[in-house]
């Protein structure tokens, strides 16, 4: 079908979903009270506010993520002509990943592949 | 013979010369989505089924067997009463976000149906980026967790979605890396031309032990990318209730929980796409006698056959091993998965350059 299937992908997606929770909306009779609208914390009442700080790991793991995404959208083109152009490809993918491990191995000694 | 292939010619060349080609070609798109949501629809309630059936299996009990034959009908009846709970937003919620994430998570799982090949010549876009294709839709799954469970005005919610967000993100590394080593095998991003690759076997028996161990890390990449146990810390029960899903209910919740499973039936059919070759039969080499014998076979039937098995072998993985903590999993990520399979590529580059497999 060619690239208008994303197109009918996602209008199938949504025309399902909205079916779908439409239907439930119709069926259902909706009720409310004081309590009903509180977030489901296990039955303790609530304390303060729910966007707090997290901890900072997340932010770190999500940095060191970035790198290396960016190194794996460069291998995609790579691994397609690795075949053809023979040893060259392997001698430039090992410096790549070579400078690419030093990288790793700095922010390994510097702590932060450690959760805390 | 009957085939997919056929059928979606036949109906392609009626409607051809029935209608004007125009609306015959806006008729296509309609049956198409049409055929793909009720794919959806059976997936869901399918794998549900098997899930609880495996579960209870290898529990040595019986699981659901009051609905219908040997509980056949267990999940029809659970979305009947998902459909009539009532689907609640919570009043601190952002509600905006809240009623868009399910759509997200959603339209995501669907999208990556595009590329895959149910049967021979069966494709709905036999595009030829399709590898990539499928890990740039596939890396947007993350944002309606984060959507979800940031907007839920719920600490356990926006706990859970900040697990999975970093879980998600570091897996897909090592997935990415799996992938590339049989791209690199077959030297194309096309799903069709990888497939075409292994007429004489699959990559898994042609590619030794450097793409054995390349599945071994897709598999467990996977199965923490798609927050199934033993990598659910996402919504690990006994500590978060449900995580990114606490405050969801009703059809909401169900169409979360339907986007989850067909990501599994997703990630499953292109681990059976990329290494165990798709449709393509059990063929071995030059044997021409037995490879016609396999090509008896259906090749949806290869296709789902070899794509219901390793939804097995995920299945079987969340009654095997215990919940990982946090730093357990980053652990096994950034010091073992991570290394290995940046070496293991360059194993699989000498290999192939080297023409060292089958």
């Amino acid at each position: 079908m060619g690239p208008s299937s994303m197109i009918v992908l996602i209008i199938a997606a949504i025309v399902f979903s909205s079916v779908a929770i439409l239907v439930a909306k119709m069926v259902t009779k909706a009720t409310t009270n004081l309590q009903k609208g509180e977030p489901y914390e296990c039955g303790i009442p609530t304390h303060g506010k729910t966007w707090k700080q997290l901890n900072v790991g997340y932010y770190l793991f999500a940095l060191i993520f970035l790198i290396f995404d960016v190194e794996l959208i460069f291998l995609y083109p790579w691994a397609v002509v690795a075949k053809h152009a023979g040893w060259t490809a392997l001698i430039e993918i090992v410096i790549f990943f070579f400078i690419l491990f030093m990288g790793f191995l700095y922010a390994h000694k510097k702590g932060a592949l450690k959760w805390k | 013979m009957w085939s997919f292939s056929n059928i979606a010619d036949s109906i392609h060349q009626w409607l051809n010369e029935t209608f004007h080609p125009s609306v015959a070609v806006i008729f296509e798109m309609i049956i198409a989505g049409i055929c793909v949501i009720s794919l959806f629809a059976v997936l869901g309630l399918v794998l549900v089924l098997m899930e609880r059936k495996v579960s209870a299996w290898i529990q040595i009990r019986m699981g659901p067997n009051r609905v219908g034959p040997k509980g056949m009908f267990q999940s029809v009846a659970d979305t009947m009463k998902l459909l009539v709970k009532e689907g609640m937003t919570p009043s601190g919620a952002d509600k905006f976000l809240f009623n868009l994430a399910p759509f997200i998570a959603l339209v995501v799982a669907m999208l990556l149906m595009a590329p895959l090949a149910f049967a021979k010549n069966f494709q709905m876009w036999n595009v030829n980026i399709g590898v990539l294709y499928i890990s740039a839709i596939s890396s947007v799954s993350v944002i309606s967790i984060l959507i979800a469970g940031w907007s839920s005005n719920n600490k356990y919610s926006l706990m859970g979605a900040m697990r999975s967000g970093a879980q998600i993100v570091s897996y897909e590394l090592s997935a990415g890396l799996s992938i590339l080593s049989v791209v690199v095998l077959a030297g194309s991003l096309n799903l069709n031309t990888i497939i075409q690759s292994q007429a004489d076997g699959w990559w898994i028996f042609k590619g030794h032990i450097p793409v054995i161990i390349s599945f071994i890390i897709f598999i467990i990449a996977v199965t923490a990318e798609t927050n199934r146990a033993p990598f659910d810390l996402a919504e690990a029960e006994s500590e978060l209730t449900a995580g990114f899903h606490t405050e969801y209910s009703g059809m909401k919740f169900a169409l979360f929980f339907l986007a989850e499973y067909v990501n599994v039936f997703i990630v499953c059919a292109i681990g059976a796409t990329l290494f165990f070759g798709g449709w393509m039969p059990f063929h071995i080499g030059h044997w021409q006698s037995f490879n016609h014998v396999m090509d008896f076979i259906p090749s949806s039937l290869w296709f789902f056959g070899k794509t219901f098995f390793l939804i097995f072998v995920i299945m079987w993985f969340r009654w095997t091993f215990p919940r990982l903590r946090i730093d357990q999993l980053l652990n096994l990520e950034w010091k073992y998965l991570l290394p290995i399979s940046l070496f293991n590529i360059l194993l699989v580059t000498a290999m192939a350059i080297a023409g060292w497999y089958f």
